[in-house]
């Protein structure tokens, strides 16, 4: 097996609500191999979302041990967290969140604003980036003026200029249509097979994870087999904006009123 | 280092680049400050304008003669015979024919009626040489003409014929035992004479049945012979008098009224900045608020706490700035030279001055904008740079 880029050894994730301990994830251990494309699937709540939270340095597991590379984040403060995602991670929102009054460009170079890189050679970077997700014509345009899939490239085009060791997608295609998230998933896939990206990504849409190399299911904070899911919590084969109980720019299900996410 | 302040300048940008899209709550800052920087702009301006006209009276080679113990003209009496002594001291100018450059004057107040107003106004009166000159070089008839020696004649400051409608030229006031003619307007560039009715000293002596001066002013052969004339009359057995540098005079004339209105000044300007630093809070906390999942992408990406507080902080002050300026600059264009008399308290008379908004109280106001918005932006800032990244994506 090739070297795991991602190792969690019991790992545990607690929050407490009020005079409640609610433990999302529960003694999780999980290799991850680099180069791999992992899907990361489960019903709502079940800690998809917060163990790639884990994964990508934006949290802190409350036990267990978590290391990604040779660093160990479960070790790390918040101040050498900051700095290690800036170093090792690119992420991808559901919502692409790019900054408004940006433009594409300048958006992209948003994450070498962190590197001692000078301004050109910035500018030069952020060119092959664009490029690479086929954006180059819309560098100067706002995300206001892009359609959501040039969005959704943009934000993958930010994920990738600074050559991070990671990419961590949240429902990446979660508020597109079918056609526009194939098109986005066709990218990712482009950037782990040609590009030997390491790519952990939630998705509750079972087509979405076709595109991956592998796929894990979670469920009430454990990975499980997908055949173990109780029946109303395996995933529904259509797209998330097909589902009738999904609020799809809210990302809810209006069944449960949860969010994607615990 | 070069890179956080990559990240700042990248963060400030953002934020200040995302103002245009909140300007009615970022408004509320800059008219905030604006209010409370113009007030106190023009408040100490009045301020300085009243110490300007009374501190700008006299030379250092003038000085002026008191009673001993007497702290202004109005409670001074130099007898005659205590004028000519003081006239024949060491340092005293003297002028060709050698006689003392001197003036010893009468100074009394009289009530001036205002069209609009029913409380008293009174105004000096100055008796005085018709070679007042001498004395004054920067005294001149700017209309009519000099008063006649003897006669009840009456020439006007140009700061009273500013202020009283009812004086003008060819008309009459009240001095002392009837009316008097105003034959002439003067000026004594800008000083506080300028709020004087002078007469000759001869005709109010007899017209107020007075016998003795209540000062004499003196120019000396030069600044550094103040002390040797100072001491000549201190030690002078027939004399019990105080002299003083004229400037000196004029600038204590104006200590307490100038106190007052610095004390009122930062009063209203403290009470007036509480609220806008409150309303600054309030603008930047929903700023904050409005960017709070910007501000979470910009963590995620791997951007320090550092450069988010210090970018609100940036944000906070260039709008603190803006709103001095705004309010300083309104501060000027209303108030700078805007003429008004009000009563000096230390000598019970009005005094017309003009309101000086100065490179030095507009840098005031402008500190103390960014000094508000240092206050108003910092709770902001901290807040920024602890929002809980993973929630703070959530808001979206």
């Amino acid at each position: 097996m090739t070297e795991a880029i991602v190792s969690l050894k019991g790992v545990t994730k607690s929050y407490t609500r009020g005079k409640q301990s609610v433990e999302v994830l529960q003694s999780l251990d999980l290799d991850i191999a680099s180069g791999d494309f992992l899907a990361l699937m489960g019903p709502s709540g079940s800690g998809k979302t917060t163990l790639l939270n884990l994964i990508g340095g934006l949290d802190t597991p409350s036990g267990g041990e978590l290391r990604v590379g040779d660093a160990r984040l479960d070790q790390m403060s918040s101040s050498q967290l900051t700095k290690w995602r800036a170093n090792h991670v690119g992420f991808v929102f559901q919502f692409y969140n790019l900054l408004p009054v940006l433009s594409a460009e300048r958006n992209v170079e948003l994450p070498l604003l962190l590197t001692s890189l000078s301004a050109a050679e910035r500018m030069k970077r952020v060119r092959i980036a664009l490029g690479v997700v086929g954006l180059a014509e819309r560098a100067k345009h706002k995300p206001g003026e892009l359609s959501g899939g040039q969005a959704q490239r943009v934000a993958i085009a930010r994920a990738i200029v600074a050559d991070p060791t990671l990419l961590v997608c949240d429902e990446p295609t979660g508020d597109l249509d079918r056609k526009t998230a194939d098109e986005i998933l066709g990218l990712l896939q482009i950037l782990n097979r040609e590009h030997g990206k390491t790519i952990i990504m939630v998705t509750h849409d079972p087509k979405a994870a076709e595109f991956a190399t592998h796929t894990l299911h979670l469920d009430k904070g454990r990975l499980v087999e997908a055949g173990e899911l109780e029946q109303d919590e395996r995933p529904v084969d259509v797209h998330p904006s097909e589902r009738p109980d999904m609020d799809v720019r809210a990302g809810r299900s209006a069944r449960d009123g949860s969010t994607g996410a615990p | 280092m070069a890179n956080t302040l990559n990240q700042i300048g990248a963060v400030t940008a953002l934020n200040v680049r995302s103002i245009p899209s909140r300007l009615g709550t970022s408004l509320v800052i800059v008219i905030g400050i604006a209010g409370v920087v113009g007030v106190l702009v023009a408040l100490l301006s009045m301020g300085a304008g009243f110490a300007a006209t009374l501190g700008g009276t006299g030379t250092e080679e003038r000085t002026i003669v008191l009673r001993g113990g007497s702290v202004d003209e109005l409670s001074s009496v130099i007898t005659r015979e205590q004028s000519q002594i003081i006239g024949d001291a060491p340092g005293v100018a003297r002028d060709a024919d050698g006689k003392p450059v001197m003036v010893a004057e009468f100074y009394l107040l009289t009530d001036v009626a205002k069209p609009d107003s029913t409380s008293p106004n009174n105004v000096v009166v100055r008796g005085t040489q018709s070679d007042v000159a001498r004395v004054r070089p920067e005294f001149g008839i700017v209309e009519g003409r000099m008063f006649e020696s003897g006669v009840r004649e009456v020439i006007i400051g140009t700061g009273v014929a500013r202020q009283f409608e009812t004086l003008q030229l060819g008309g009459t006031v009240d001095v002392r035992d009837g009316a008097w003619n105003i034959v002439g307007i003067f000026e004594t560039g800008g000083d506080v004479h300028e709020s004087e009715l002078w007469v000759d000293a001869g005709a109010l002596e007899t017209a107020s049945r007075r016998s003795a001066f209540n000062s004499v002013t003196l120019q000396l052969e030069s600044a550094d012979a103040f002390q040797t004339f100072k001491d000549a009359l201190t030690t002078d057995p027939r004399l019990v008098v105080n002299p003083q540098r004229q400037t000196d005079y004029y600038a204590s004339r104006s200590e307490q009224l100038h106190m007052l209105i610095r004390i009122l000044g930062y009063t209203v300007a403290v009470i007036m900045g509480i609220g806008a630093v409150f309303g600054a809070l309030n603008v930047m906390y929903a700023a904050v608020a409005t960017r709070t999942v910007e501000i979470a992408t910009l963590r995620a990406l791997g951007f320090g706490g550092l450069p988010v507080v210090i970018s609100v902080m940036i944000e906070s002050l260039l709008l603190a700035l803006a709103g001095g300026l705004v309010g300083a600059l309104g501060a000027y264009l209303f108030f700078n030279g805007f003429t008004v008399n009000t009563l000096n308290f230390q000598t019970f008379s009005q005094v017309a001055f003009a309101f000086q908004v100065t490179p030095e109280l507009i840098r005031q106001g402008i500190v103390w904008a960014l000094v508000m918005g240092l206050i108003g932006g910092l709770f902001p800032a901290v807040r920024a740079a602890r929002l809980p990244v993973v929630d703070a994506l959530r808001a979206g």
